[in-house]
């Protein structure tokens, strides 16, 4: 789960990572009430997306009155596509230098680490791509936590200002501790400023929390927004349906990630287009498999539906029934190609016989076969 | 033979009386595997299809000599289940379970490399040396022994590819699916290495997918020099960047984690990547002596 910038600053704070002063307005109104009382200030549009600078989206404001002006333009539209529901309103800092300062889980190490970069305010990646050497990173052992001396030796191969390496270590330990009491997958400050008069300050955040650990960080689960997930995505993750929406127009239903990912790869390879990304998981029950095409056939994209079940703890029949129960129950007007294997196959395929659905014997005779069905939708 | 588990392996299951750990410790009983213990908190004294429960996993070792766990226990518990089993000195830690925070995964990995222990997943489907032991949730019937070692991110795919395999008259020496989480105890450069050394293997398939660089490393590996044919295969080749692809580990960010550079990897190291299944099990049969 992603956290917007305003929300990443409360957390920041509330663990005495200092950020600009600053409120989040939803109306021009408010935007002018927070101008009002800090004075200069930055108006910054909260969107999940990168660039917001170069598309206009995060301006100064020398009075009240631009300040609303500035969000009475900015509310409302889209940044890359996701919607701008609301703008941070600050105030404005004199930066001296642009740090970069993160916290994140490496997976080769299996360790959380501390990244550092003197090339602060750009996009991380591509300094990664294009200058590595210039990243710092730390492998914390989870057992003790950042030794103070380890932090000091990131700070110093950065190459951040010296004045104010103690500031910025502080920091950077703060930013572990962040991630450790919120269960957060990447914490990071970028740029992470140090100002004309030598103050550290967290310029902009990010903050994605791990999905796996909201049932332990109800504070943070709060902030779950569904306004800038895609509708249909929203409605399967209300459901606790794995679902990913694609652009193209073939309903794509499995059991198991990678044997969903790889019809979607077969499908593609035919010369079709995938509508989406659906698995009914293990051991699904009929009733999750029907729920299963109620979510697929919300996409008004899609033309057809492939079925692909290899039967382990999933059960033919079970599937099967499923299968049945939404054909009854909804008003499907694609066909739909089912191919089955593994555990109680066969019975399922027994259950299908005599009705409009057509059978496939292996998943890359499903996938031409869907195709050639949804051309004629 | 094989590798990590065999006719030796003594399994003990952690949550063995929950819904999925009651069905697979019978399926496993069934099987063939010795399953001597199993462990929930409060339990002591009742049974498992004739497996005896324990309250702690230090008691059910004392009592019966388990040497490998398989988890099952709930997600929130998963984590400190991995610890008490490497506290009390299993050296195989195989975790079924799907959905451990990702920081718990972190601490739970740093414990078992301090004790020397070996963790398989979490969120996967366990390991099978067929004839011998299944210690896993897989479909025991697709497969048959023979001398192809199989090394997976994910369930669904490999019992597809064996089902292949035994369809084309071949056999899976032993059968590791790894996980399809962003941290996992055991790697496909792991499991290679003990590949490498396994007498009834003469061949790997080696099933990946996108998100992370393990594939990548074990291309590496290979490249050096590996003494014995592999062939992979990558899904995902679609998949959008920034969206998890169901397991959790399945996730494009930013340029890292492609399709593409996984495939890349295995070419550079002249590790044939195949486009389907069933054209990854008909190169294998070119690669192995019939048996």
């Amino acid at each position: 789960m992603k956290l917007y910038e305003f929300q990443a600053k409360q957390i920041f704070a509330r663990f005495g990572i200092p950020t600009p002063r600053g409120e989040v307005a939803s109306t021009p109104e408010e935007a002018r009430a927070i101008a009002e009382r800090i004075g200069r200030v930055v108006v910054k549009a909260q969107v999940h997306a990168g660039g917001r600078g170069k598309a206009g989206f995060v301006k100064v404001a020398d009075t009240p009155d631009q300040a609303a002006q500035l969000a009475r333009d900015m509310i409302g539209k889209k940044h890359a596509g996701l919607p701008i529901n609301r703008v941070l309103v600050e105030e404005t800092i004199e930066i001296a230098s642009e740090y970069y300062l993160a916290a994140t889980i490496d997976r080769t190490s299996k360790r959380a680490i501390i990244m550092a970069s003197a090339e602060g305010g750009v996009e991380i990646e591509s300094v990664a791509e294009h200058t590595p050497e210039k990243i710092i990173k730390l492998a914390i052992d989870p057992a003790y936590g950042p030794l103070d001396f380890e932090i000091r030796d990131v700070v110093t191969a950065a190459g951040f200002d010296p004045k104010a390496a103690r500031a910025i270590s502080q920091v950077a330990k703060k930013v572990y501790d962040v991630m450790l009491a919120c269960d957060a997958s990447l914490v990071e400050i970028n740029p992470l400023v140090v100002t004309t008069d030598g103050q550290v300050i967290a310029a902009d955040g990010k903050f994605d929390v791990d999905d796996n650990a909201l049932y332990r960080q109800k504070d943070l689960a709060q902030f779950r927004e569904e306004s800038e997930e895609d509708p249909i995505e929203a409605e399967a993750h209300r459901r606790g349906v794995t679902y990913v929406r694609l652009d193209g127009d073939i309903g794509i239903i499995g059991n198991g990630a990678g044997l969903v990912m790889t019809t979607i790869d077969l499908v593609a390879r035919a010369g079709g287009k995938p509508a989406n990304f659906l698995d009914i998981g293990g051991g699904a029950q009929a009733d999750s498999v029907r729920e299963a095409i109620e979510i697929v056939l919300m996409d008004p994209n899609v033309k057809g539906i492939l079925f692909n079940i290899f039967g382990g703890i999933t059960r033919g029949d079970e599937v099967a029934k499923g299968i049945l129960a939404g054909t009854e129950t909804l008003d499907i007007k694609v066909p739909i190609v089912v191919r089955m294997a593994g555990t109680r196959a066969e019975e399922g395929r027994r259950l299908l016989e005599g009705t409009n659905l057509t059978p496939a014997a292996g998943p890359i005779e499903a996938a031409e076969k869907i195709i050639q069905l949804a051309k004629g939708q | 033979m094989g590798i990590l588990v065999g006719s030796d392996t003594r399994v003990l299951v952690q949550g063995a009386t929950g819904r999925e750990g009651a069905f697979h410790t019978s399926q496993m009983v069934e099987y063939g595997t010795k399953v001597v213990a199993g462990v929930t908190p409060g339990r002591r004294g009742t049974d498992v299809s004739g497996v005896p429960i324990f309250d702690t996993v230090a008691e059910a070792v004392e009592a019966t000599g388990a040497n490998t766990s398989i988890i099952f226990v709930p997600p929130p518990f998963a984590g400190d289940a991995i610890c008490e089993a490497v506290a009390s000195g299993l050296d195989l830690v195989i975790c079924i379970t799907e959905g451990l925070p990702t920081l718990d995964v972190v601490k739970a990995m740093r414990f078992a490399a301090e004790n020397g222990a070996r963790v398989i997943g979490p969120n996967c489907p366990g390991v099978m040396t067929p004839g011998e032991a299944k210690v896993g949730i897989m479909p025991a019937d697709i497969f048959r022994p023979g001398n192809i070692g199989v090394v997976s991110r994910s369930g669904t795919l490999t019992y597809e590819v064996v089902n292949l395999l035994t369809e084309a008259g071949l056999g899976v020496s032993t059968c590791v699916g790894i996980g399809g989480d962003p941290i996992i105890g055991t790697t496909f450069v792991d499991v290679l290495d003990l590949f490498r050394d396994d007498p009834a293997t003469s061949a790997v398939i080696l099933i990946g997918e996108i998100g992370g660089s393990d594939e990548e490393l074990a291309a590496e590996l290979i490249g050096h020099g590996y003494p014995k044919p592999v062939v992979a295969f990558v899904s995902g080749r679609n998949a959008p960047p920034g969206k998890r692809m169901g397991h959790a580990g399945a996730i494009i960010s930013g340029n890292t984690g492609t399709a593409k550079s996984k495939v890349e990897a295995f070419e550079a190291a002249k590790v044939p990547v195949e486009p389907t299944l069933d054209q990854v099990v008909q190169r294998i049969r070119g690669l192995v002596p019939a048996k």
